[in-house]
């Protein structure tokens, strides 16, 4: 009977990891349902975007306030990880502070995740209270009604309720190494959970020991399914930031790719000696490329990468010139459009053996509006404002692309523009041998 | 009406069997719109006041295809490309000059995968070398004690990190400089990117234009200087949006230069 205990953790934590990984499975076979792309190149510049951007969160602190509180969680949640190796390898073994023999550094280390866990907590209710008392404008846009607006709060939750079950669990353990309890090691530093002690005082040891072992219980088991959350929610951030960041752009924001389809399209058309009516060469009789993207499988994989990393901050959206002066564009719906699709696309594969069939719907119409895709500048401050390095025009770009080249459906004052640039070399209708009249004017 | 400029084309170049020292792309704005040929006047007057050996391609020059490939038409763009680029390397260009981001955009990132590969520079960044090589100096104090603000433009700043240039050239000419709220990498959009300039924008609360003209407008300045012919174009619709175009004007850097000279 006395393993018990380790048998059903190790039951939790083998379920909660199993999940985890088949969730890890669908997201990768989702995100590889995007077009290949060669993202061998610079290979030191992504690394060094990826430490610099991910790990330093150099474009959180852009925002000070934000990004600082940002910080105290994010760097709370990995350092306290430490703590969680310790809570599993008890778990399985048995044990009680398996680490406590590191003296010393055990309580600084016990000691600083105390102080970190009040500093998350403290920076959880002040982003609650910048979603649900202050409501920034950018958290109370129209793409984030309903599970958007949830999630946000869902996720605030969860990591409040962590850090308590965190510190409750300190504090009982104390209070029971104090009354000298047996296997309760004396062991750490208790600087903030030492205030949680007078609320438990009186309590008998086993009394104490339900608590300390409830809490115990729940923190970890609340740790798996926040793991398992996270396919689910907008914070899945926490773990595709960093490829993220790696597969990023490493060009100037301002360098748009060369279709490679059209670039082999034009050089026949502006080749003299290629005959027009020549049958296509032994293995290139496939089916034309579609120019630009309808859907998600006309993305690219680090563009649908994108979707999945987009943790909603609408940093993108507040920068956005058309948005600011309420237009219907936003660069995070349109991440957020992207991913709800490919997750439709997902769906649609689960029921049909792994295999898509064409279910009526597209990304472009059904999601994203026209009306969206013309209001964009192609300013790139949506590119510049993400923190995790997301490309939302590269996106608008391959929509219009696809309106152009395959349906011919831009605005009709885009269609004279580009008509007068096919006739006289100029978005304007006048005669290209009098471009050179201003030098005399 | 205003005094004469010299302009060789590539094609006098190459009669004379001579190569220029740069060639000026003056792009689709520079060449037909009548705000901006001011511009290419102005930046030509330096050009010639430095002695710069320039060519321009006149009739031969066509559209980069830039705001084609933004407005989604890829094949348009690289028919464009492609054009240019066997006229270009023809000539057998190495350098060029242009006071079109967008044209300085195209050209220096998105033309050498197509096969053209140049020297690009924007004509704020040339005209601070001709500064700091001492070909051309600034005399006069035309612009002493204005207060002149710099507006970004999105394919010089943020697109190619291109900020400092254009300050330079202007702190030149002893006037006062002040940064808007939002500047740099985190400038406004004047609202005419991404082929915005040729349609109407879509429904709203406010034009793009006039919102960063606010933003201008709040450092109090007696000239918004602009490196872009699309964003002078816009600045100085917005600033008669905001009837302030009596107190208030909208130069190019090139032109308040060539008036510093």
């Amino acid at each position: 009977m006395e393993y018990v205990p380790n048998i059903l953790f190790l039951i939790a934590l083998i379920v909660g990891i199993g999940f985890f990984a088949r969730n890890v499975k669908k997201l990768s076979r989702n995100i590889k349902l995007g077009k290949d792309v060669d993202v061998s190149d610079n290979k030191s510049q992504r690394w060094r975007n990826m430490v610099r951007i991910a790990l330093g969160q150099t474009k959180m602190v852009v925002r000070p306030v934000a990004g600082l509180m940002h910080i105290i969680v994010y760097v709370g949640f990995i350092i306290i990880n430490i703590e969680v190796l310790e809570i599993i390898l008890d778990g399985i073994l048995g044990t009680h502070r398996l680490f406590s023999p590191l003296g010393g550094l055990y309580d600084f280390l016990i000691g600083s995740f105390e102080v970190l866990a009040l500093l998350v907590i403290v920076a959880v209710v002040v982003f609650w209270i910048r979603r649900n008392i202050i409501r920034l404008k950018r958290f109370i846009k129209p793409e984030m009604q309903g599970w958007p607006k949830k999630d946000g709060n869902m996720i605030l939750y969860i990591e409040f309720v962590l850090m308590l079950l965190f510190l409750t669990m300190n504090a009982a353990d104390f209070q029971l190494q104090q009354l000298g309890a047996e296997h309760y090691t004396q062991a750490g530093a208790f600087p903030i959970s030492q205030f949680i002690l007078p609320l438990l005082d009186g309590l008998s040891i086993s009394t104490l020991m339900v608590i300390e072992r409830t809490a115990w219980w729940l923190h970890i088991l609340g740790i798996l399914a926040f793991l398992n959350y996270l396919y689910y929610s907008k914070h899945l951030h926490i773990l595709l930031a960093f490829p993220n960041t790696y597969y990023g752009r490493v060009k100037p924001q301002g360098e748009f790719n060369n279709l490679e389809s059209v670039t082999n399209e034009v050089k026949l058309m502006m080749d003299p000696s290629a005959d027009p009516f020549a049958a296509p060469a032994e293995g290139d009789a496939a089916v034309p490329e579609k120019f630009g993207a309808s859907d998600v499988m006309d993305l690219s994989w680090v563009q649908l990468l994108n979707a999945y990393t987009c943790t909603e901050c609408g940093r993108c959206t507040s920068e956005c010139p058309a948005n600011q002066t309420g237009k219907k564009l936003s660069p995070r719906k349109i991440m957020m459009d992207t991913r709800d699709r490919l997750e439709e696309v997902g769906k649609v594969m689960d029921a049909n053996k792994g295999e898509f069939v064409p279910d009526g719907k597209q990304l472009l119409g059904d999601y994203i509006s026209h009306e969206e895709l013309w209001a964009c500048t192609t300013c790139n401050a949506c590119v510049q404002a993400c923190p995790v390095s997301i490309d939302p025009l590269s996106i608008i770009v391959e929509m219009r692309r696809y309106l152009v080249m395959e349906q011919s459906a831009a605005p009709m004052e885009l269609n004279t523009m580009m008509s007068n640039i096919e006739n006289n070399g100029a978005p304007w209708p006048y005669n290209q041998m009098d471009r050179l009249n201003w030098v005399n004017e | 009406m205003s005094e004469q400029l010299t302009v060789k084309t590539m094609q006098q170049f190459m009669a004379e069997g001579k190569q220029p020292e740069i060639l000026f792309w003056v792009g689709s704005a520079g060449s037909y719109d009548d705000r901006a040929k001011k511009i290419s006047r102005a930046f030509v007057k330096l050009l010639n006041k430095a002695k710069v050996d320039f060519a321009v391609l006149g009739p031969e020059e066509s559209s980069t295809g830039d705001v084609a490939k933004r407005a989604g038409n890829e094949f348009l763009f690289q028919m464009q490309a492609m054009m240019n680029i066997e006229l270009l390397n023809g000539y057998e260009i190495k350098r060029i000059v242009t006071c079109d981001p967008h044209s300085f955009n195209t050209l220096k990132n998105e033309y050498p995968g197509l096969g053209g590969k140049y020297d690009v520079v924007h004509h704020t960044q040339f005209l601070k070398e001709l500064l700091d090589s001492g070909r051309l100096t600034i005399e006069g104090n035309t612009y002493k004690g204005k207060r002149i603000t710099f507006h970004d433009p999105c394919y010089l700043g943020r697109a190619n990190s291109v900020f400092e240039a254009p300050r330079e050239v202007l702190s030149k000419t002893n006037a006062d400089l002040v940064e808007m709220k939002r500047h740099k990498s985190r400038a406004l959009c004047c609202g005419a990117g991404g082929a915005q300039m040729f349609k109407e924008p879509e429904k709203g609360d406010m034009d793009i234009n006039v919102l960063r003209t606010k933003d201008a407008l709040e450092t109090q300045p007696n000239i918004i200087a602009t490196g872009c012919p699309y964003c002078n174009t816009m600045m100085t619709d917005g600033i008669k949006a905001h009837e302030k175009e009596d107190t208030v004007s909208v130069l190019d850097v090139a032109e308040l230069l060539a008036n510093s000279i």
